[in-house]
């Protein structure tokens, strides 16, 4: 019965303590700083900063700790203080094919220019616990390489492009300001531009589950992973009293271009299609994951047939967002007894002229009422 | 392009002020045909009233393109609207969510945005700016937001206004909404209000 | 009333504001933010019962739990005026406990827990039992704005329906409840539909209150910050109940009468006095109750314990916890 009682607004108070008290665990635990957090749980920041939309490592990591781990909390917490900043203007696109790269790998040849390049990877760990690392870190860091990474990596779309064997992606770029998910409304049929922005924000799980499910014939779409590539891009920005662009500063991302069949149409001859993700930082499986939605929400542009939730755009979109689910899931732990009140004299009611019409009449008119 | 020192100053506190003139406005086409003083600008480039600049002000930004009447252009208003508000100033009142006319030059109200069925709230606001406003005595109002009947009298219109705005009504849900102006005094006619000349 | 309302510049009068002992500005949100609010709020009053879509923000306090009645708030309110806020009929409940503080904190308003000393009334769930006024604002919290949602999950084919008025389908859905159960059983968030035109949620309040809605004086304005929509019924306006000739609209009612004021007719709340069927009944409307009380009326008192608990007024006995 507490919300009976009085005094609501210190029980608020002494759950925020106590909420600080468990964050911080056993005080003879040294407290975590955030450059452990920013260098050591590293793909931990990288999704904040990629579903919070803010490129900013230290803020990500401070949300982390903040939040106790709980990244969905930490994504809403930076979500909040991004609503908050000013805009001064809109970069440049950034540039991939310019991309300092540190991995760079594609499904579809063996060998390409450029070469594979590995990286730091998860793919061909065993994935056994190493106890050495419970007692400390203390391995040598990975030697440098007798060469560089080639410099002139070509990307798998361009080299199948010369070809004329996918399609080229056009941008839609009418000279007019580009759809902003933050600042508005999304509008049914979205544009691609509207859904990628939803996409790169959505929930990592949820779009896993999606893309998963297009493998599984929900919506097939024969994906190859034409390339993934990770490393650091420069932004630029033109300031208006410049006219010009300079770069403002490098950031991560994690590019992934899904490759996909297509039979063509009337129109236009069988070629390759894409499918297209792009995160903040090293969120490998969430970029994969992206394309593969990505490619089958542009169903309706291909004429392909929607039958699979995801193809669907207004389910996808909808429901990706992981601050708008966790917090209407969670809402539902807020007072709703006058509701329930309401269904309450509902449920009564109604039970009290089935039980009259069981008392009173035939069995035939029970029958019809609850048919 | 006018030099900083020509533009006449906004509001004396963006926020509280803007929160102000908003909620006038609010009251005002919430309860049409009610008169509100919105008296935050006094110094204001003609040919606009201070009721219309305190609007404007408020609720005009970059995301609203505003269009305005011949009648109503001035490379001081111009000037001030752009340093102010930021908005765009464009030629088609089709494409405006804001206009400023006079009353005696009213353009046909059919030429601005009136939004679609799906999407009625993409239509114009219109600014009319008058030479008078009484409450008490002529039109007789009717519509959400009036308890029975309004009575607000409207000096300075040009003729056949009232009959375009009865043909604005079966429009809805599409349709424009009027926020009245005469100097610091403002009212609002949104598109559900119906209009009777000559009633007793 | 004046024939001409004054609304004086408040710059001047007001104290040293909250915004620099924030960081953030008056009523948290940024201008921009307002300002599109406030147009969106504007068409929504020109088109009663039309759902506007607007950029909805991300608030410090999750979704689902009132952001779109605080950024309505937020858009509205200014350093006159005094804000109320409930959850559930009560001040006391502690969310909205936390969104009055959120506005005491970020707007420096004053607050009030007396429906009459209200300027802006914010809600979840109920509306309060003592006639709203002209000068009285009430923001509804909304978590799914679109009546038609259970019916039709796809925005693109609701937006048609309301666009073609065509409302069919609720109408079937209706009857449906009629044909199986006798009644129509929808007991809150009771559609009704707004100047004759267009069908509307009234957010979840029990349907009790929906007769509360029709020509009130009030401006009523709705909120729903993660569905990205805002509306507005303007005052005195009909709003009507979805009903059918042979089986017209009803409301809730009560054997009892409230154990702790009397009253018998107020929506009341059932409270579970012990695990063998013992319950009482008392004023969903805390506020409601206080004020009876205050002016003498007693009810038959009910669960002593209870009704201990509950003596108004009672400064922070109790943080919750330790019950």
């Amino acid at each position: 019965m507490y919300v009976a009682v009085k005094g609501g607004e210190k029980a608020i108070e002494n759950s925020k303590k106590l909420l600080a008290e468990d964050r911080r665990g056993d005080p003879r635990v040294p407290e975590l700083t955030l450059d452990q957090i920013r260098e050591q749980l590293s793909l931990a920041v990288d999704r904040v900063m990629t579903e919070g939309s803010l490129y900013d490592p230290e803020l990500a990591a401070l949300a982390v700790k903040q939040a106790r781990g709980d990244l969905q909390e930490a994504i809403f917490l930076l979500r909040a203080y991004r609503t908050t900043l000013p805009r001064f203007g809109d970069s440049e696109p950034i540039d991939t094919a310019e991309m300092s790269v540190r991995r760079r790998i594609s499904a579809t040849y063996k060998d390409l220019p450029g070469g594979q390049v590995l990286g730091p990877s998860f793919d061909y760990t065993h994935r056994l616990l190493d106890f050495a690392l419970a007692a400390g870190d203390n391995r040598p860091a990975a030697e440098i390489a007798d060469a560089p990474v080639e410099g002139d990596m070509p990307r798998v779309t361009e080299i199948l492009n010369y070809e004329g064997l996918i399609e080229t992606e056009q941008p839609d770029d009418d000279g007019g300001p580009v759809f902003d998910l933050t600042r508005s409304s999304p509008r049914y049929p979205a544009d691609r531009a509207a859904r990628l922005q939803n996409l790169a924000r959505g929930d990592e799980g949820f779009l896993l589950a999606l893309g998963y499910s297009t493998q599984r014939g929900y919506g097939n779409n024969h994906p190859f992973a034409g390339e993934i590539r990770m490393g650091e891009v420069a932004v630029e920005f033109a300031p208006e009293e410049l006219g010009f662009p300079i770069e403002i500063g490098e950031i991560t991302v994690t590019e992934c271009q899904m490759i996909n069949q297509f039979q063509g149409s009337a129109s236009q001859p069988p070629q390759f299609t894409q499918g297209y993700g792009l995160t903040f930082g090293h969120c490998e499986r969430k970029a994969m994951s992206m394309a593969l939605v990505d490619r089958a929400l542009r169903a309706r542009e291909f004429d392909e047939p929607i039958d699979a939730p995801a193809q669907d755009e207004e389910f996808v979109m909808a429901h990706s967002d992981n601050v708008e689910a966790s917090g209407f899931v969670q809402h539902l732990k807020l007072p709703h007894y006058v509701d329930f009140q309401a269904e309450l004299v509902t449920v009564r009611a109604l039970r009290k002229s089935f039980e009259e019409r069981i008392r009173d009449g035939s069995e035939g008119s029970v029958s019809d009422a609850a048919e | 392009m006018a030099a900083m020192t020509d533009i006449k100053p906004g509001f004396h506190d963006p926020v509280l002020d803007s929160q102000a003139v908003f909620r006038a406005v609010l009251d005002a086409m919430a309860r049409p045909g009610r008169l509100h003083r919105v008296s935050h600008l006094k110094d204001v480039p003609a040919p606009l009233a201070p009721a219309t600049a305190a609007v404007c002000l408020a609720l005009v930004d970059q995301d609203t393109p505003l269009w305005l009447a011949p009648d109503m252009r001035s490379q001081g208003a111009e000037t001030f609207l752009r340093f102010h508000c930021g908005c765009p100033l464009v030629d088609d009142r089709s494409t405006a969510a804001f206009a400023i006319v006079s009353g005696g030059k009213l353009p046909g109200l059919d030429g601005f945005a009136i939004g679609d069925d799906a999407y009625p709230e993409t239509s114009t606001t219109v600014i009319v700016q008058t030479e008078g406003l009484a409450t008490g005595e002529g039109l007789v109002l009717r519509g959400p937001g009036i308890e029975a009947t309004h009575r607000l009298a409207v000096l300075g219109l040009r003729s056949g206004v009232w009959r375009e705005w009865a043909d604005n009504g079966p429009l809805f849900p599409c349709g424009v909404d009027l926020i009245l102006v005469d100097d610091q005094t403002l009212a609002a006619l949104p598109r559900t209000t119906t209009v009777t000349e000559q009633e007793a | 009333m004046a024939d001409v309302i004054d609304h004086p510049s408040r710059a001047a009068a007001t104290p040293p504001d909250t915004r620099a002992a924030t960081g953030y500005n008056f009523a948290y949100l940024d201008e921009q933010t307002k300002r599109m609010i406030r147009r969106a709020i504007l068409k929504g009053v020109a088109i009663p019962g039309y759902q506007v879509p607007f950029g909805s923000r991300e608030m410090p306090l999750p979704y689902g739990w009132g952001t779109g009645g605080i950024q309505v708030t937020a858009a509205v309110i200014g350093p006159d005026d005094t804000l109320k806020v409930i959850d559930q009929g009560a001040d006391d409940t502690t969310n909205a406990v936390n969104i009055r503080s959120f506005f005491a904190k970020t707007a420096g308003v004053a607050t009030t827990e007396r429906t009459t000393e209200a300027s802006v009334i914010q809600t979840r769930h109920r509306i309060p039992e003592t006639p709203l006024t002209e000068d009285q604002i009430l923001v509804y919290q909304v978590p799914i704005p679109e009546p038609l949602r259970w019916l039709e999950p796809r925005e693109a084919e609701t937006r048609k329906m309301h666009a073609l008025e065509e409302y069919g389908a609720m109408h079937v859905s209706l009857y449906e409840d009629i044909a199986r159960y006798g009644r129509i059983i929808k007991s809150y968030n009771y559609p009704v539909k707004v100047n004759d035109r267009y069908v509307m949620a009234p957010s979840p309040i029990p349907k009790f209150d929906n007769p509360k809605m029709d020509r009130m004086p009030a401006l009523q304005l709705f909120g729903a910050g993660r569905e990205k929509r805002i509306y507005a019924v303007p005052p005195y306006t009909k709003v009507k109940s979805l009903d059918f000739e042979d089986h017209p609209f009803t409301v809730e009612s009560w054997e009892q009468s409230c154990a702790l004021c009397g009253a018998g007719d107020s929506y009341l709340d059932e409270v579970v006095t012990d695990d063998k069927g013992g319950k009482m009944f008392v004023c969903s409307d805390s506020d409601y109750c206080e004020q009876r009380r205050d002016a003498g009326h007693q009810g038959d008192g009910g669960d002593s314990n209870y009704a201990t608990r509950n003596e108004i007024p009672e400064n922070e006995t109790s943080s919750g916890d330790d019950r």
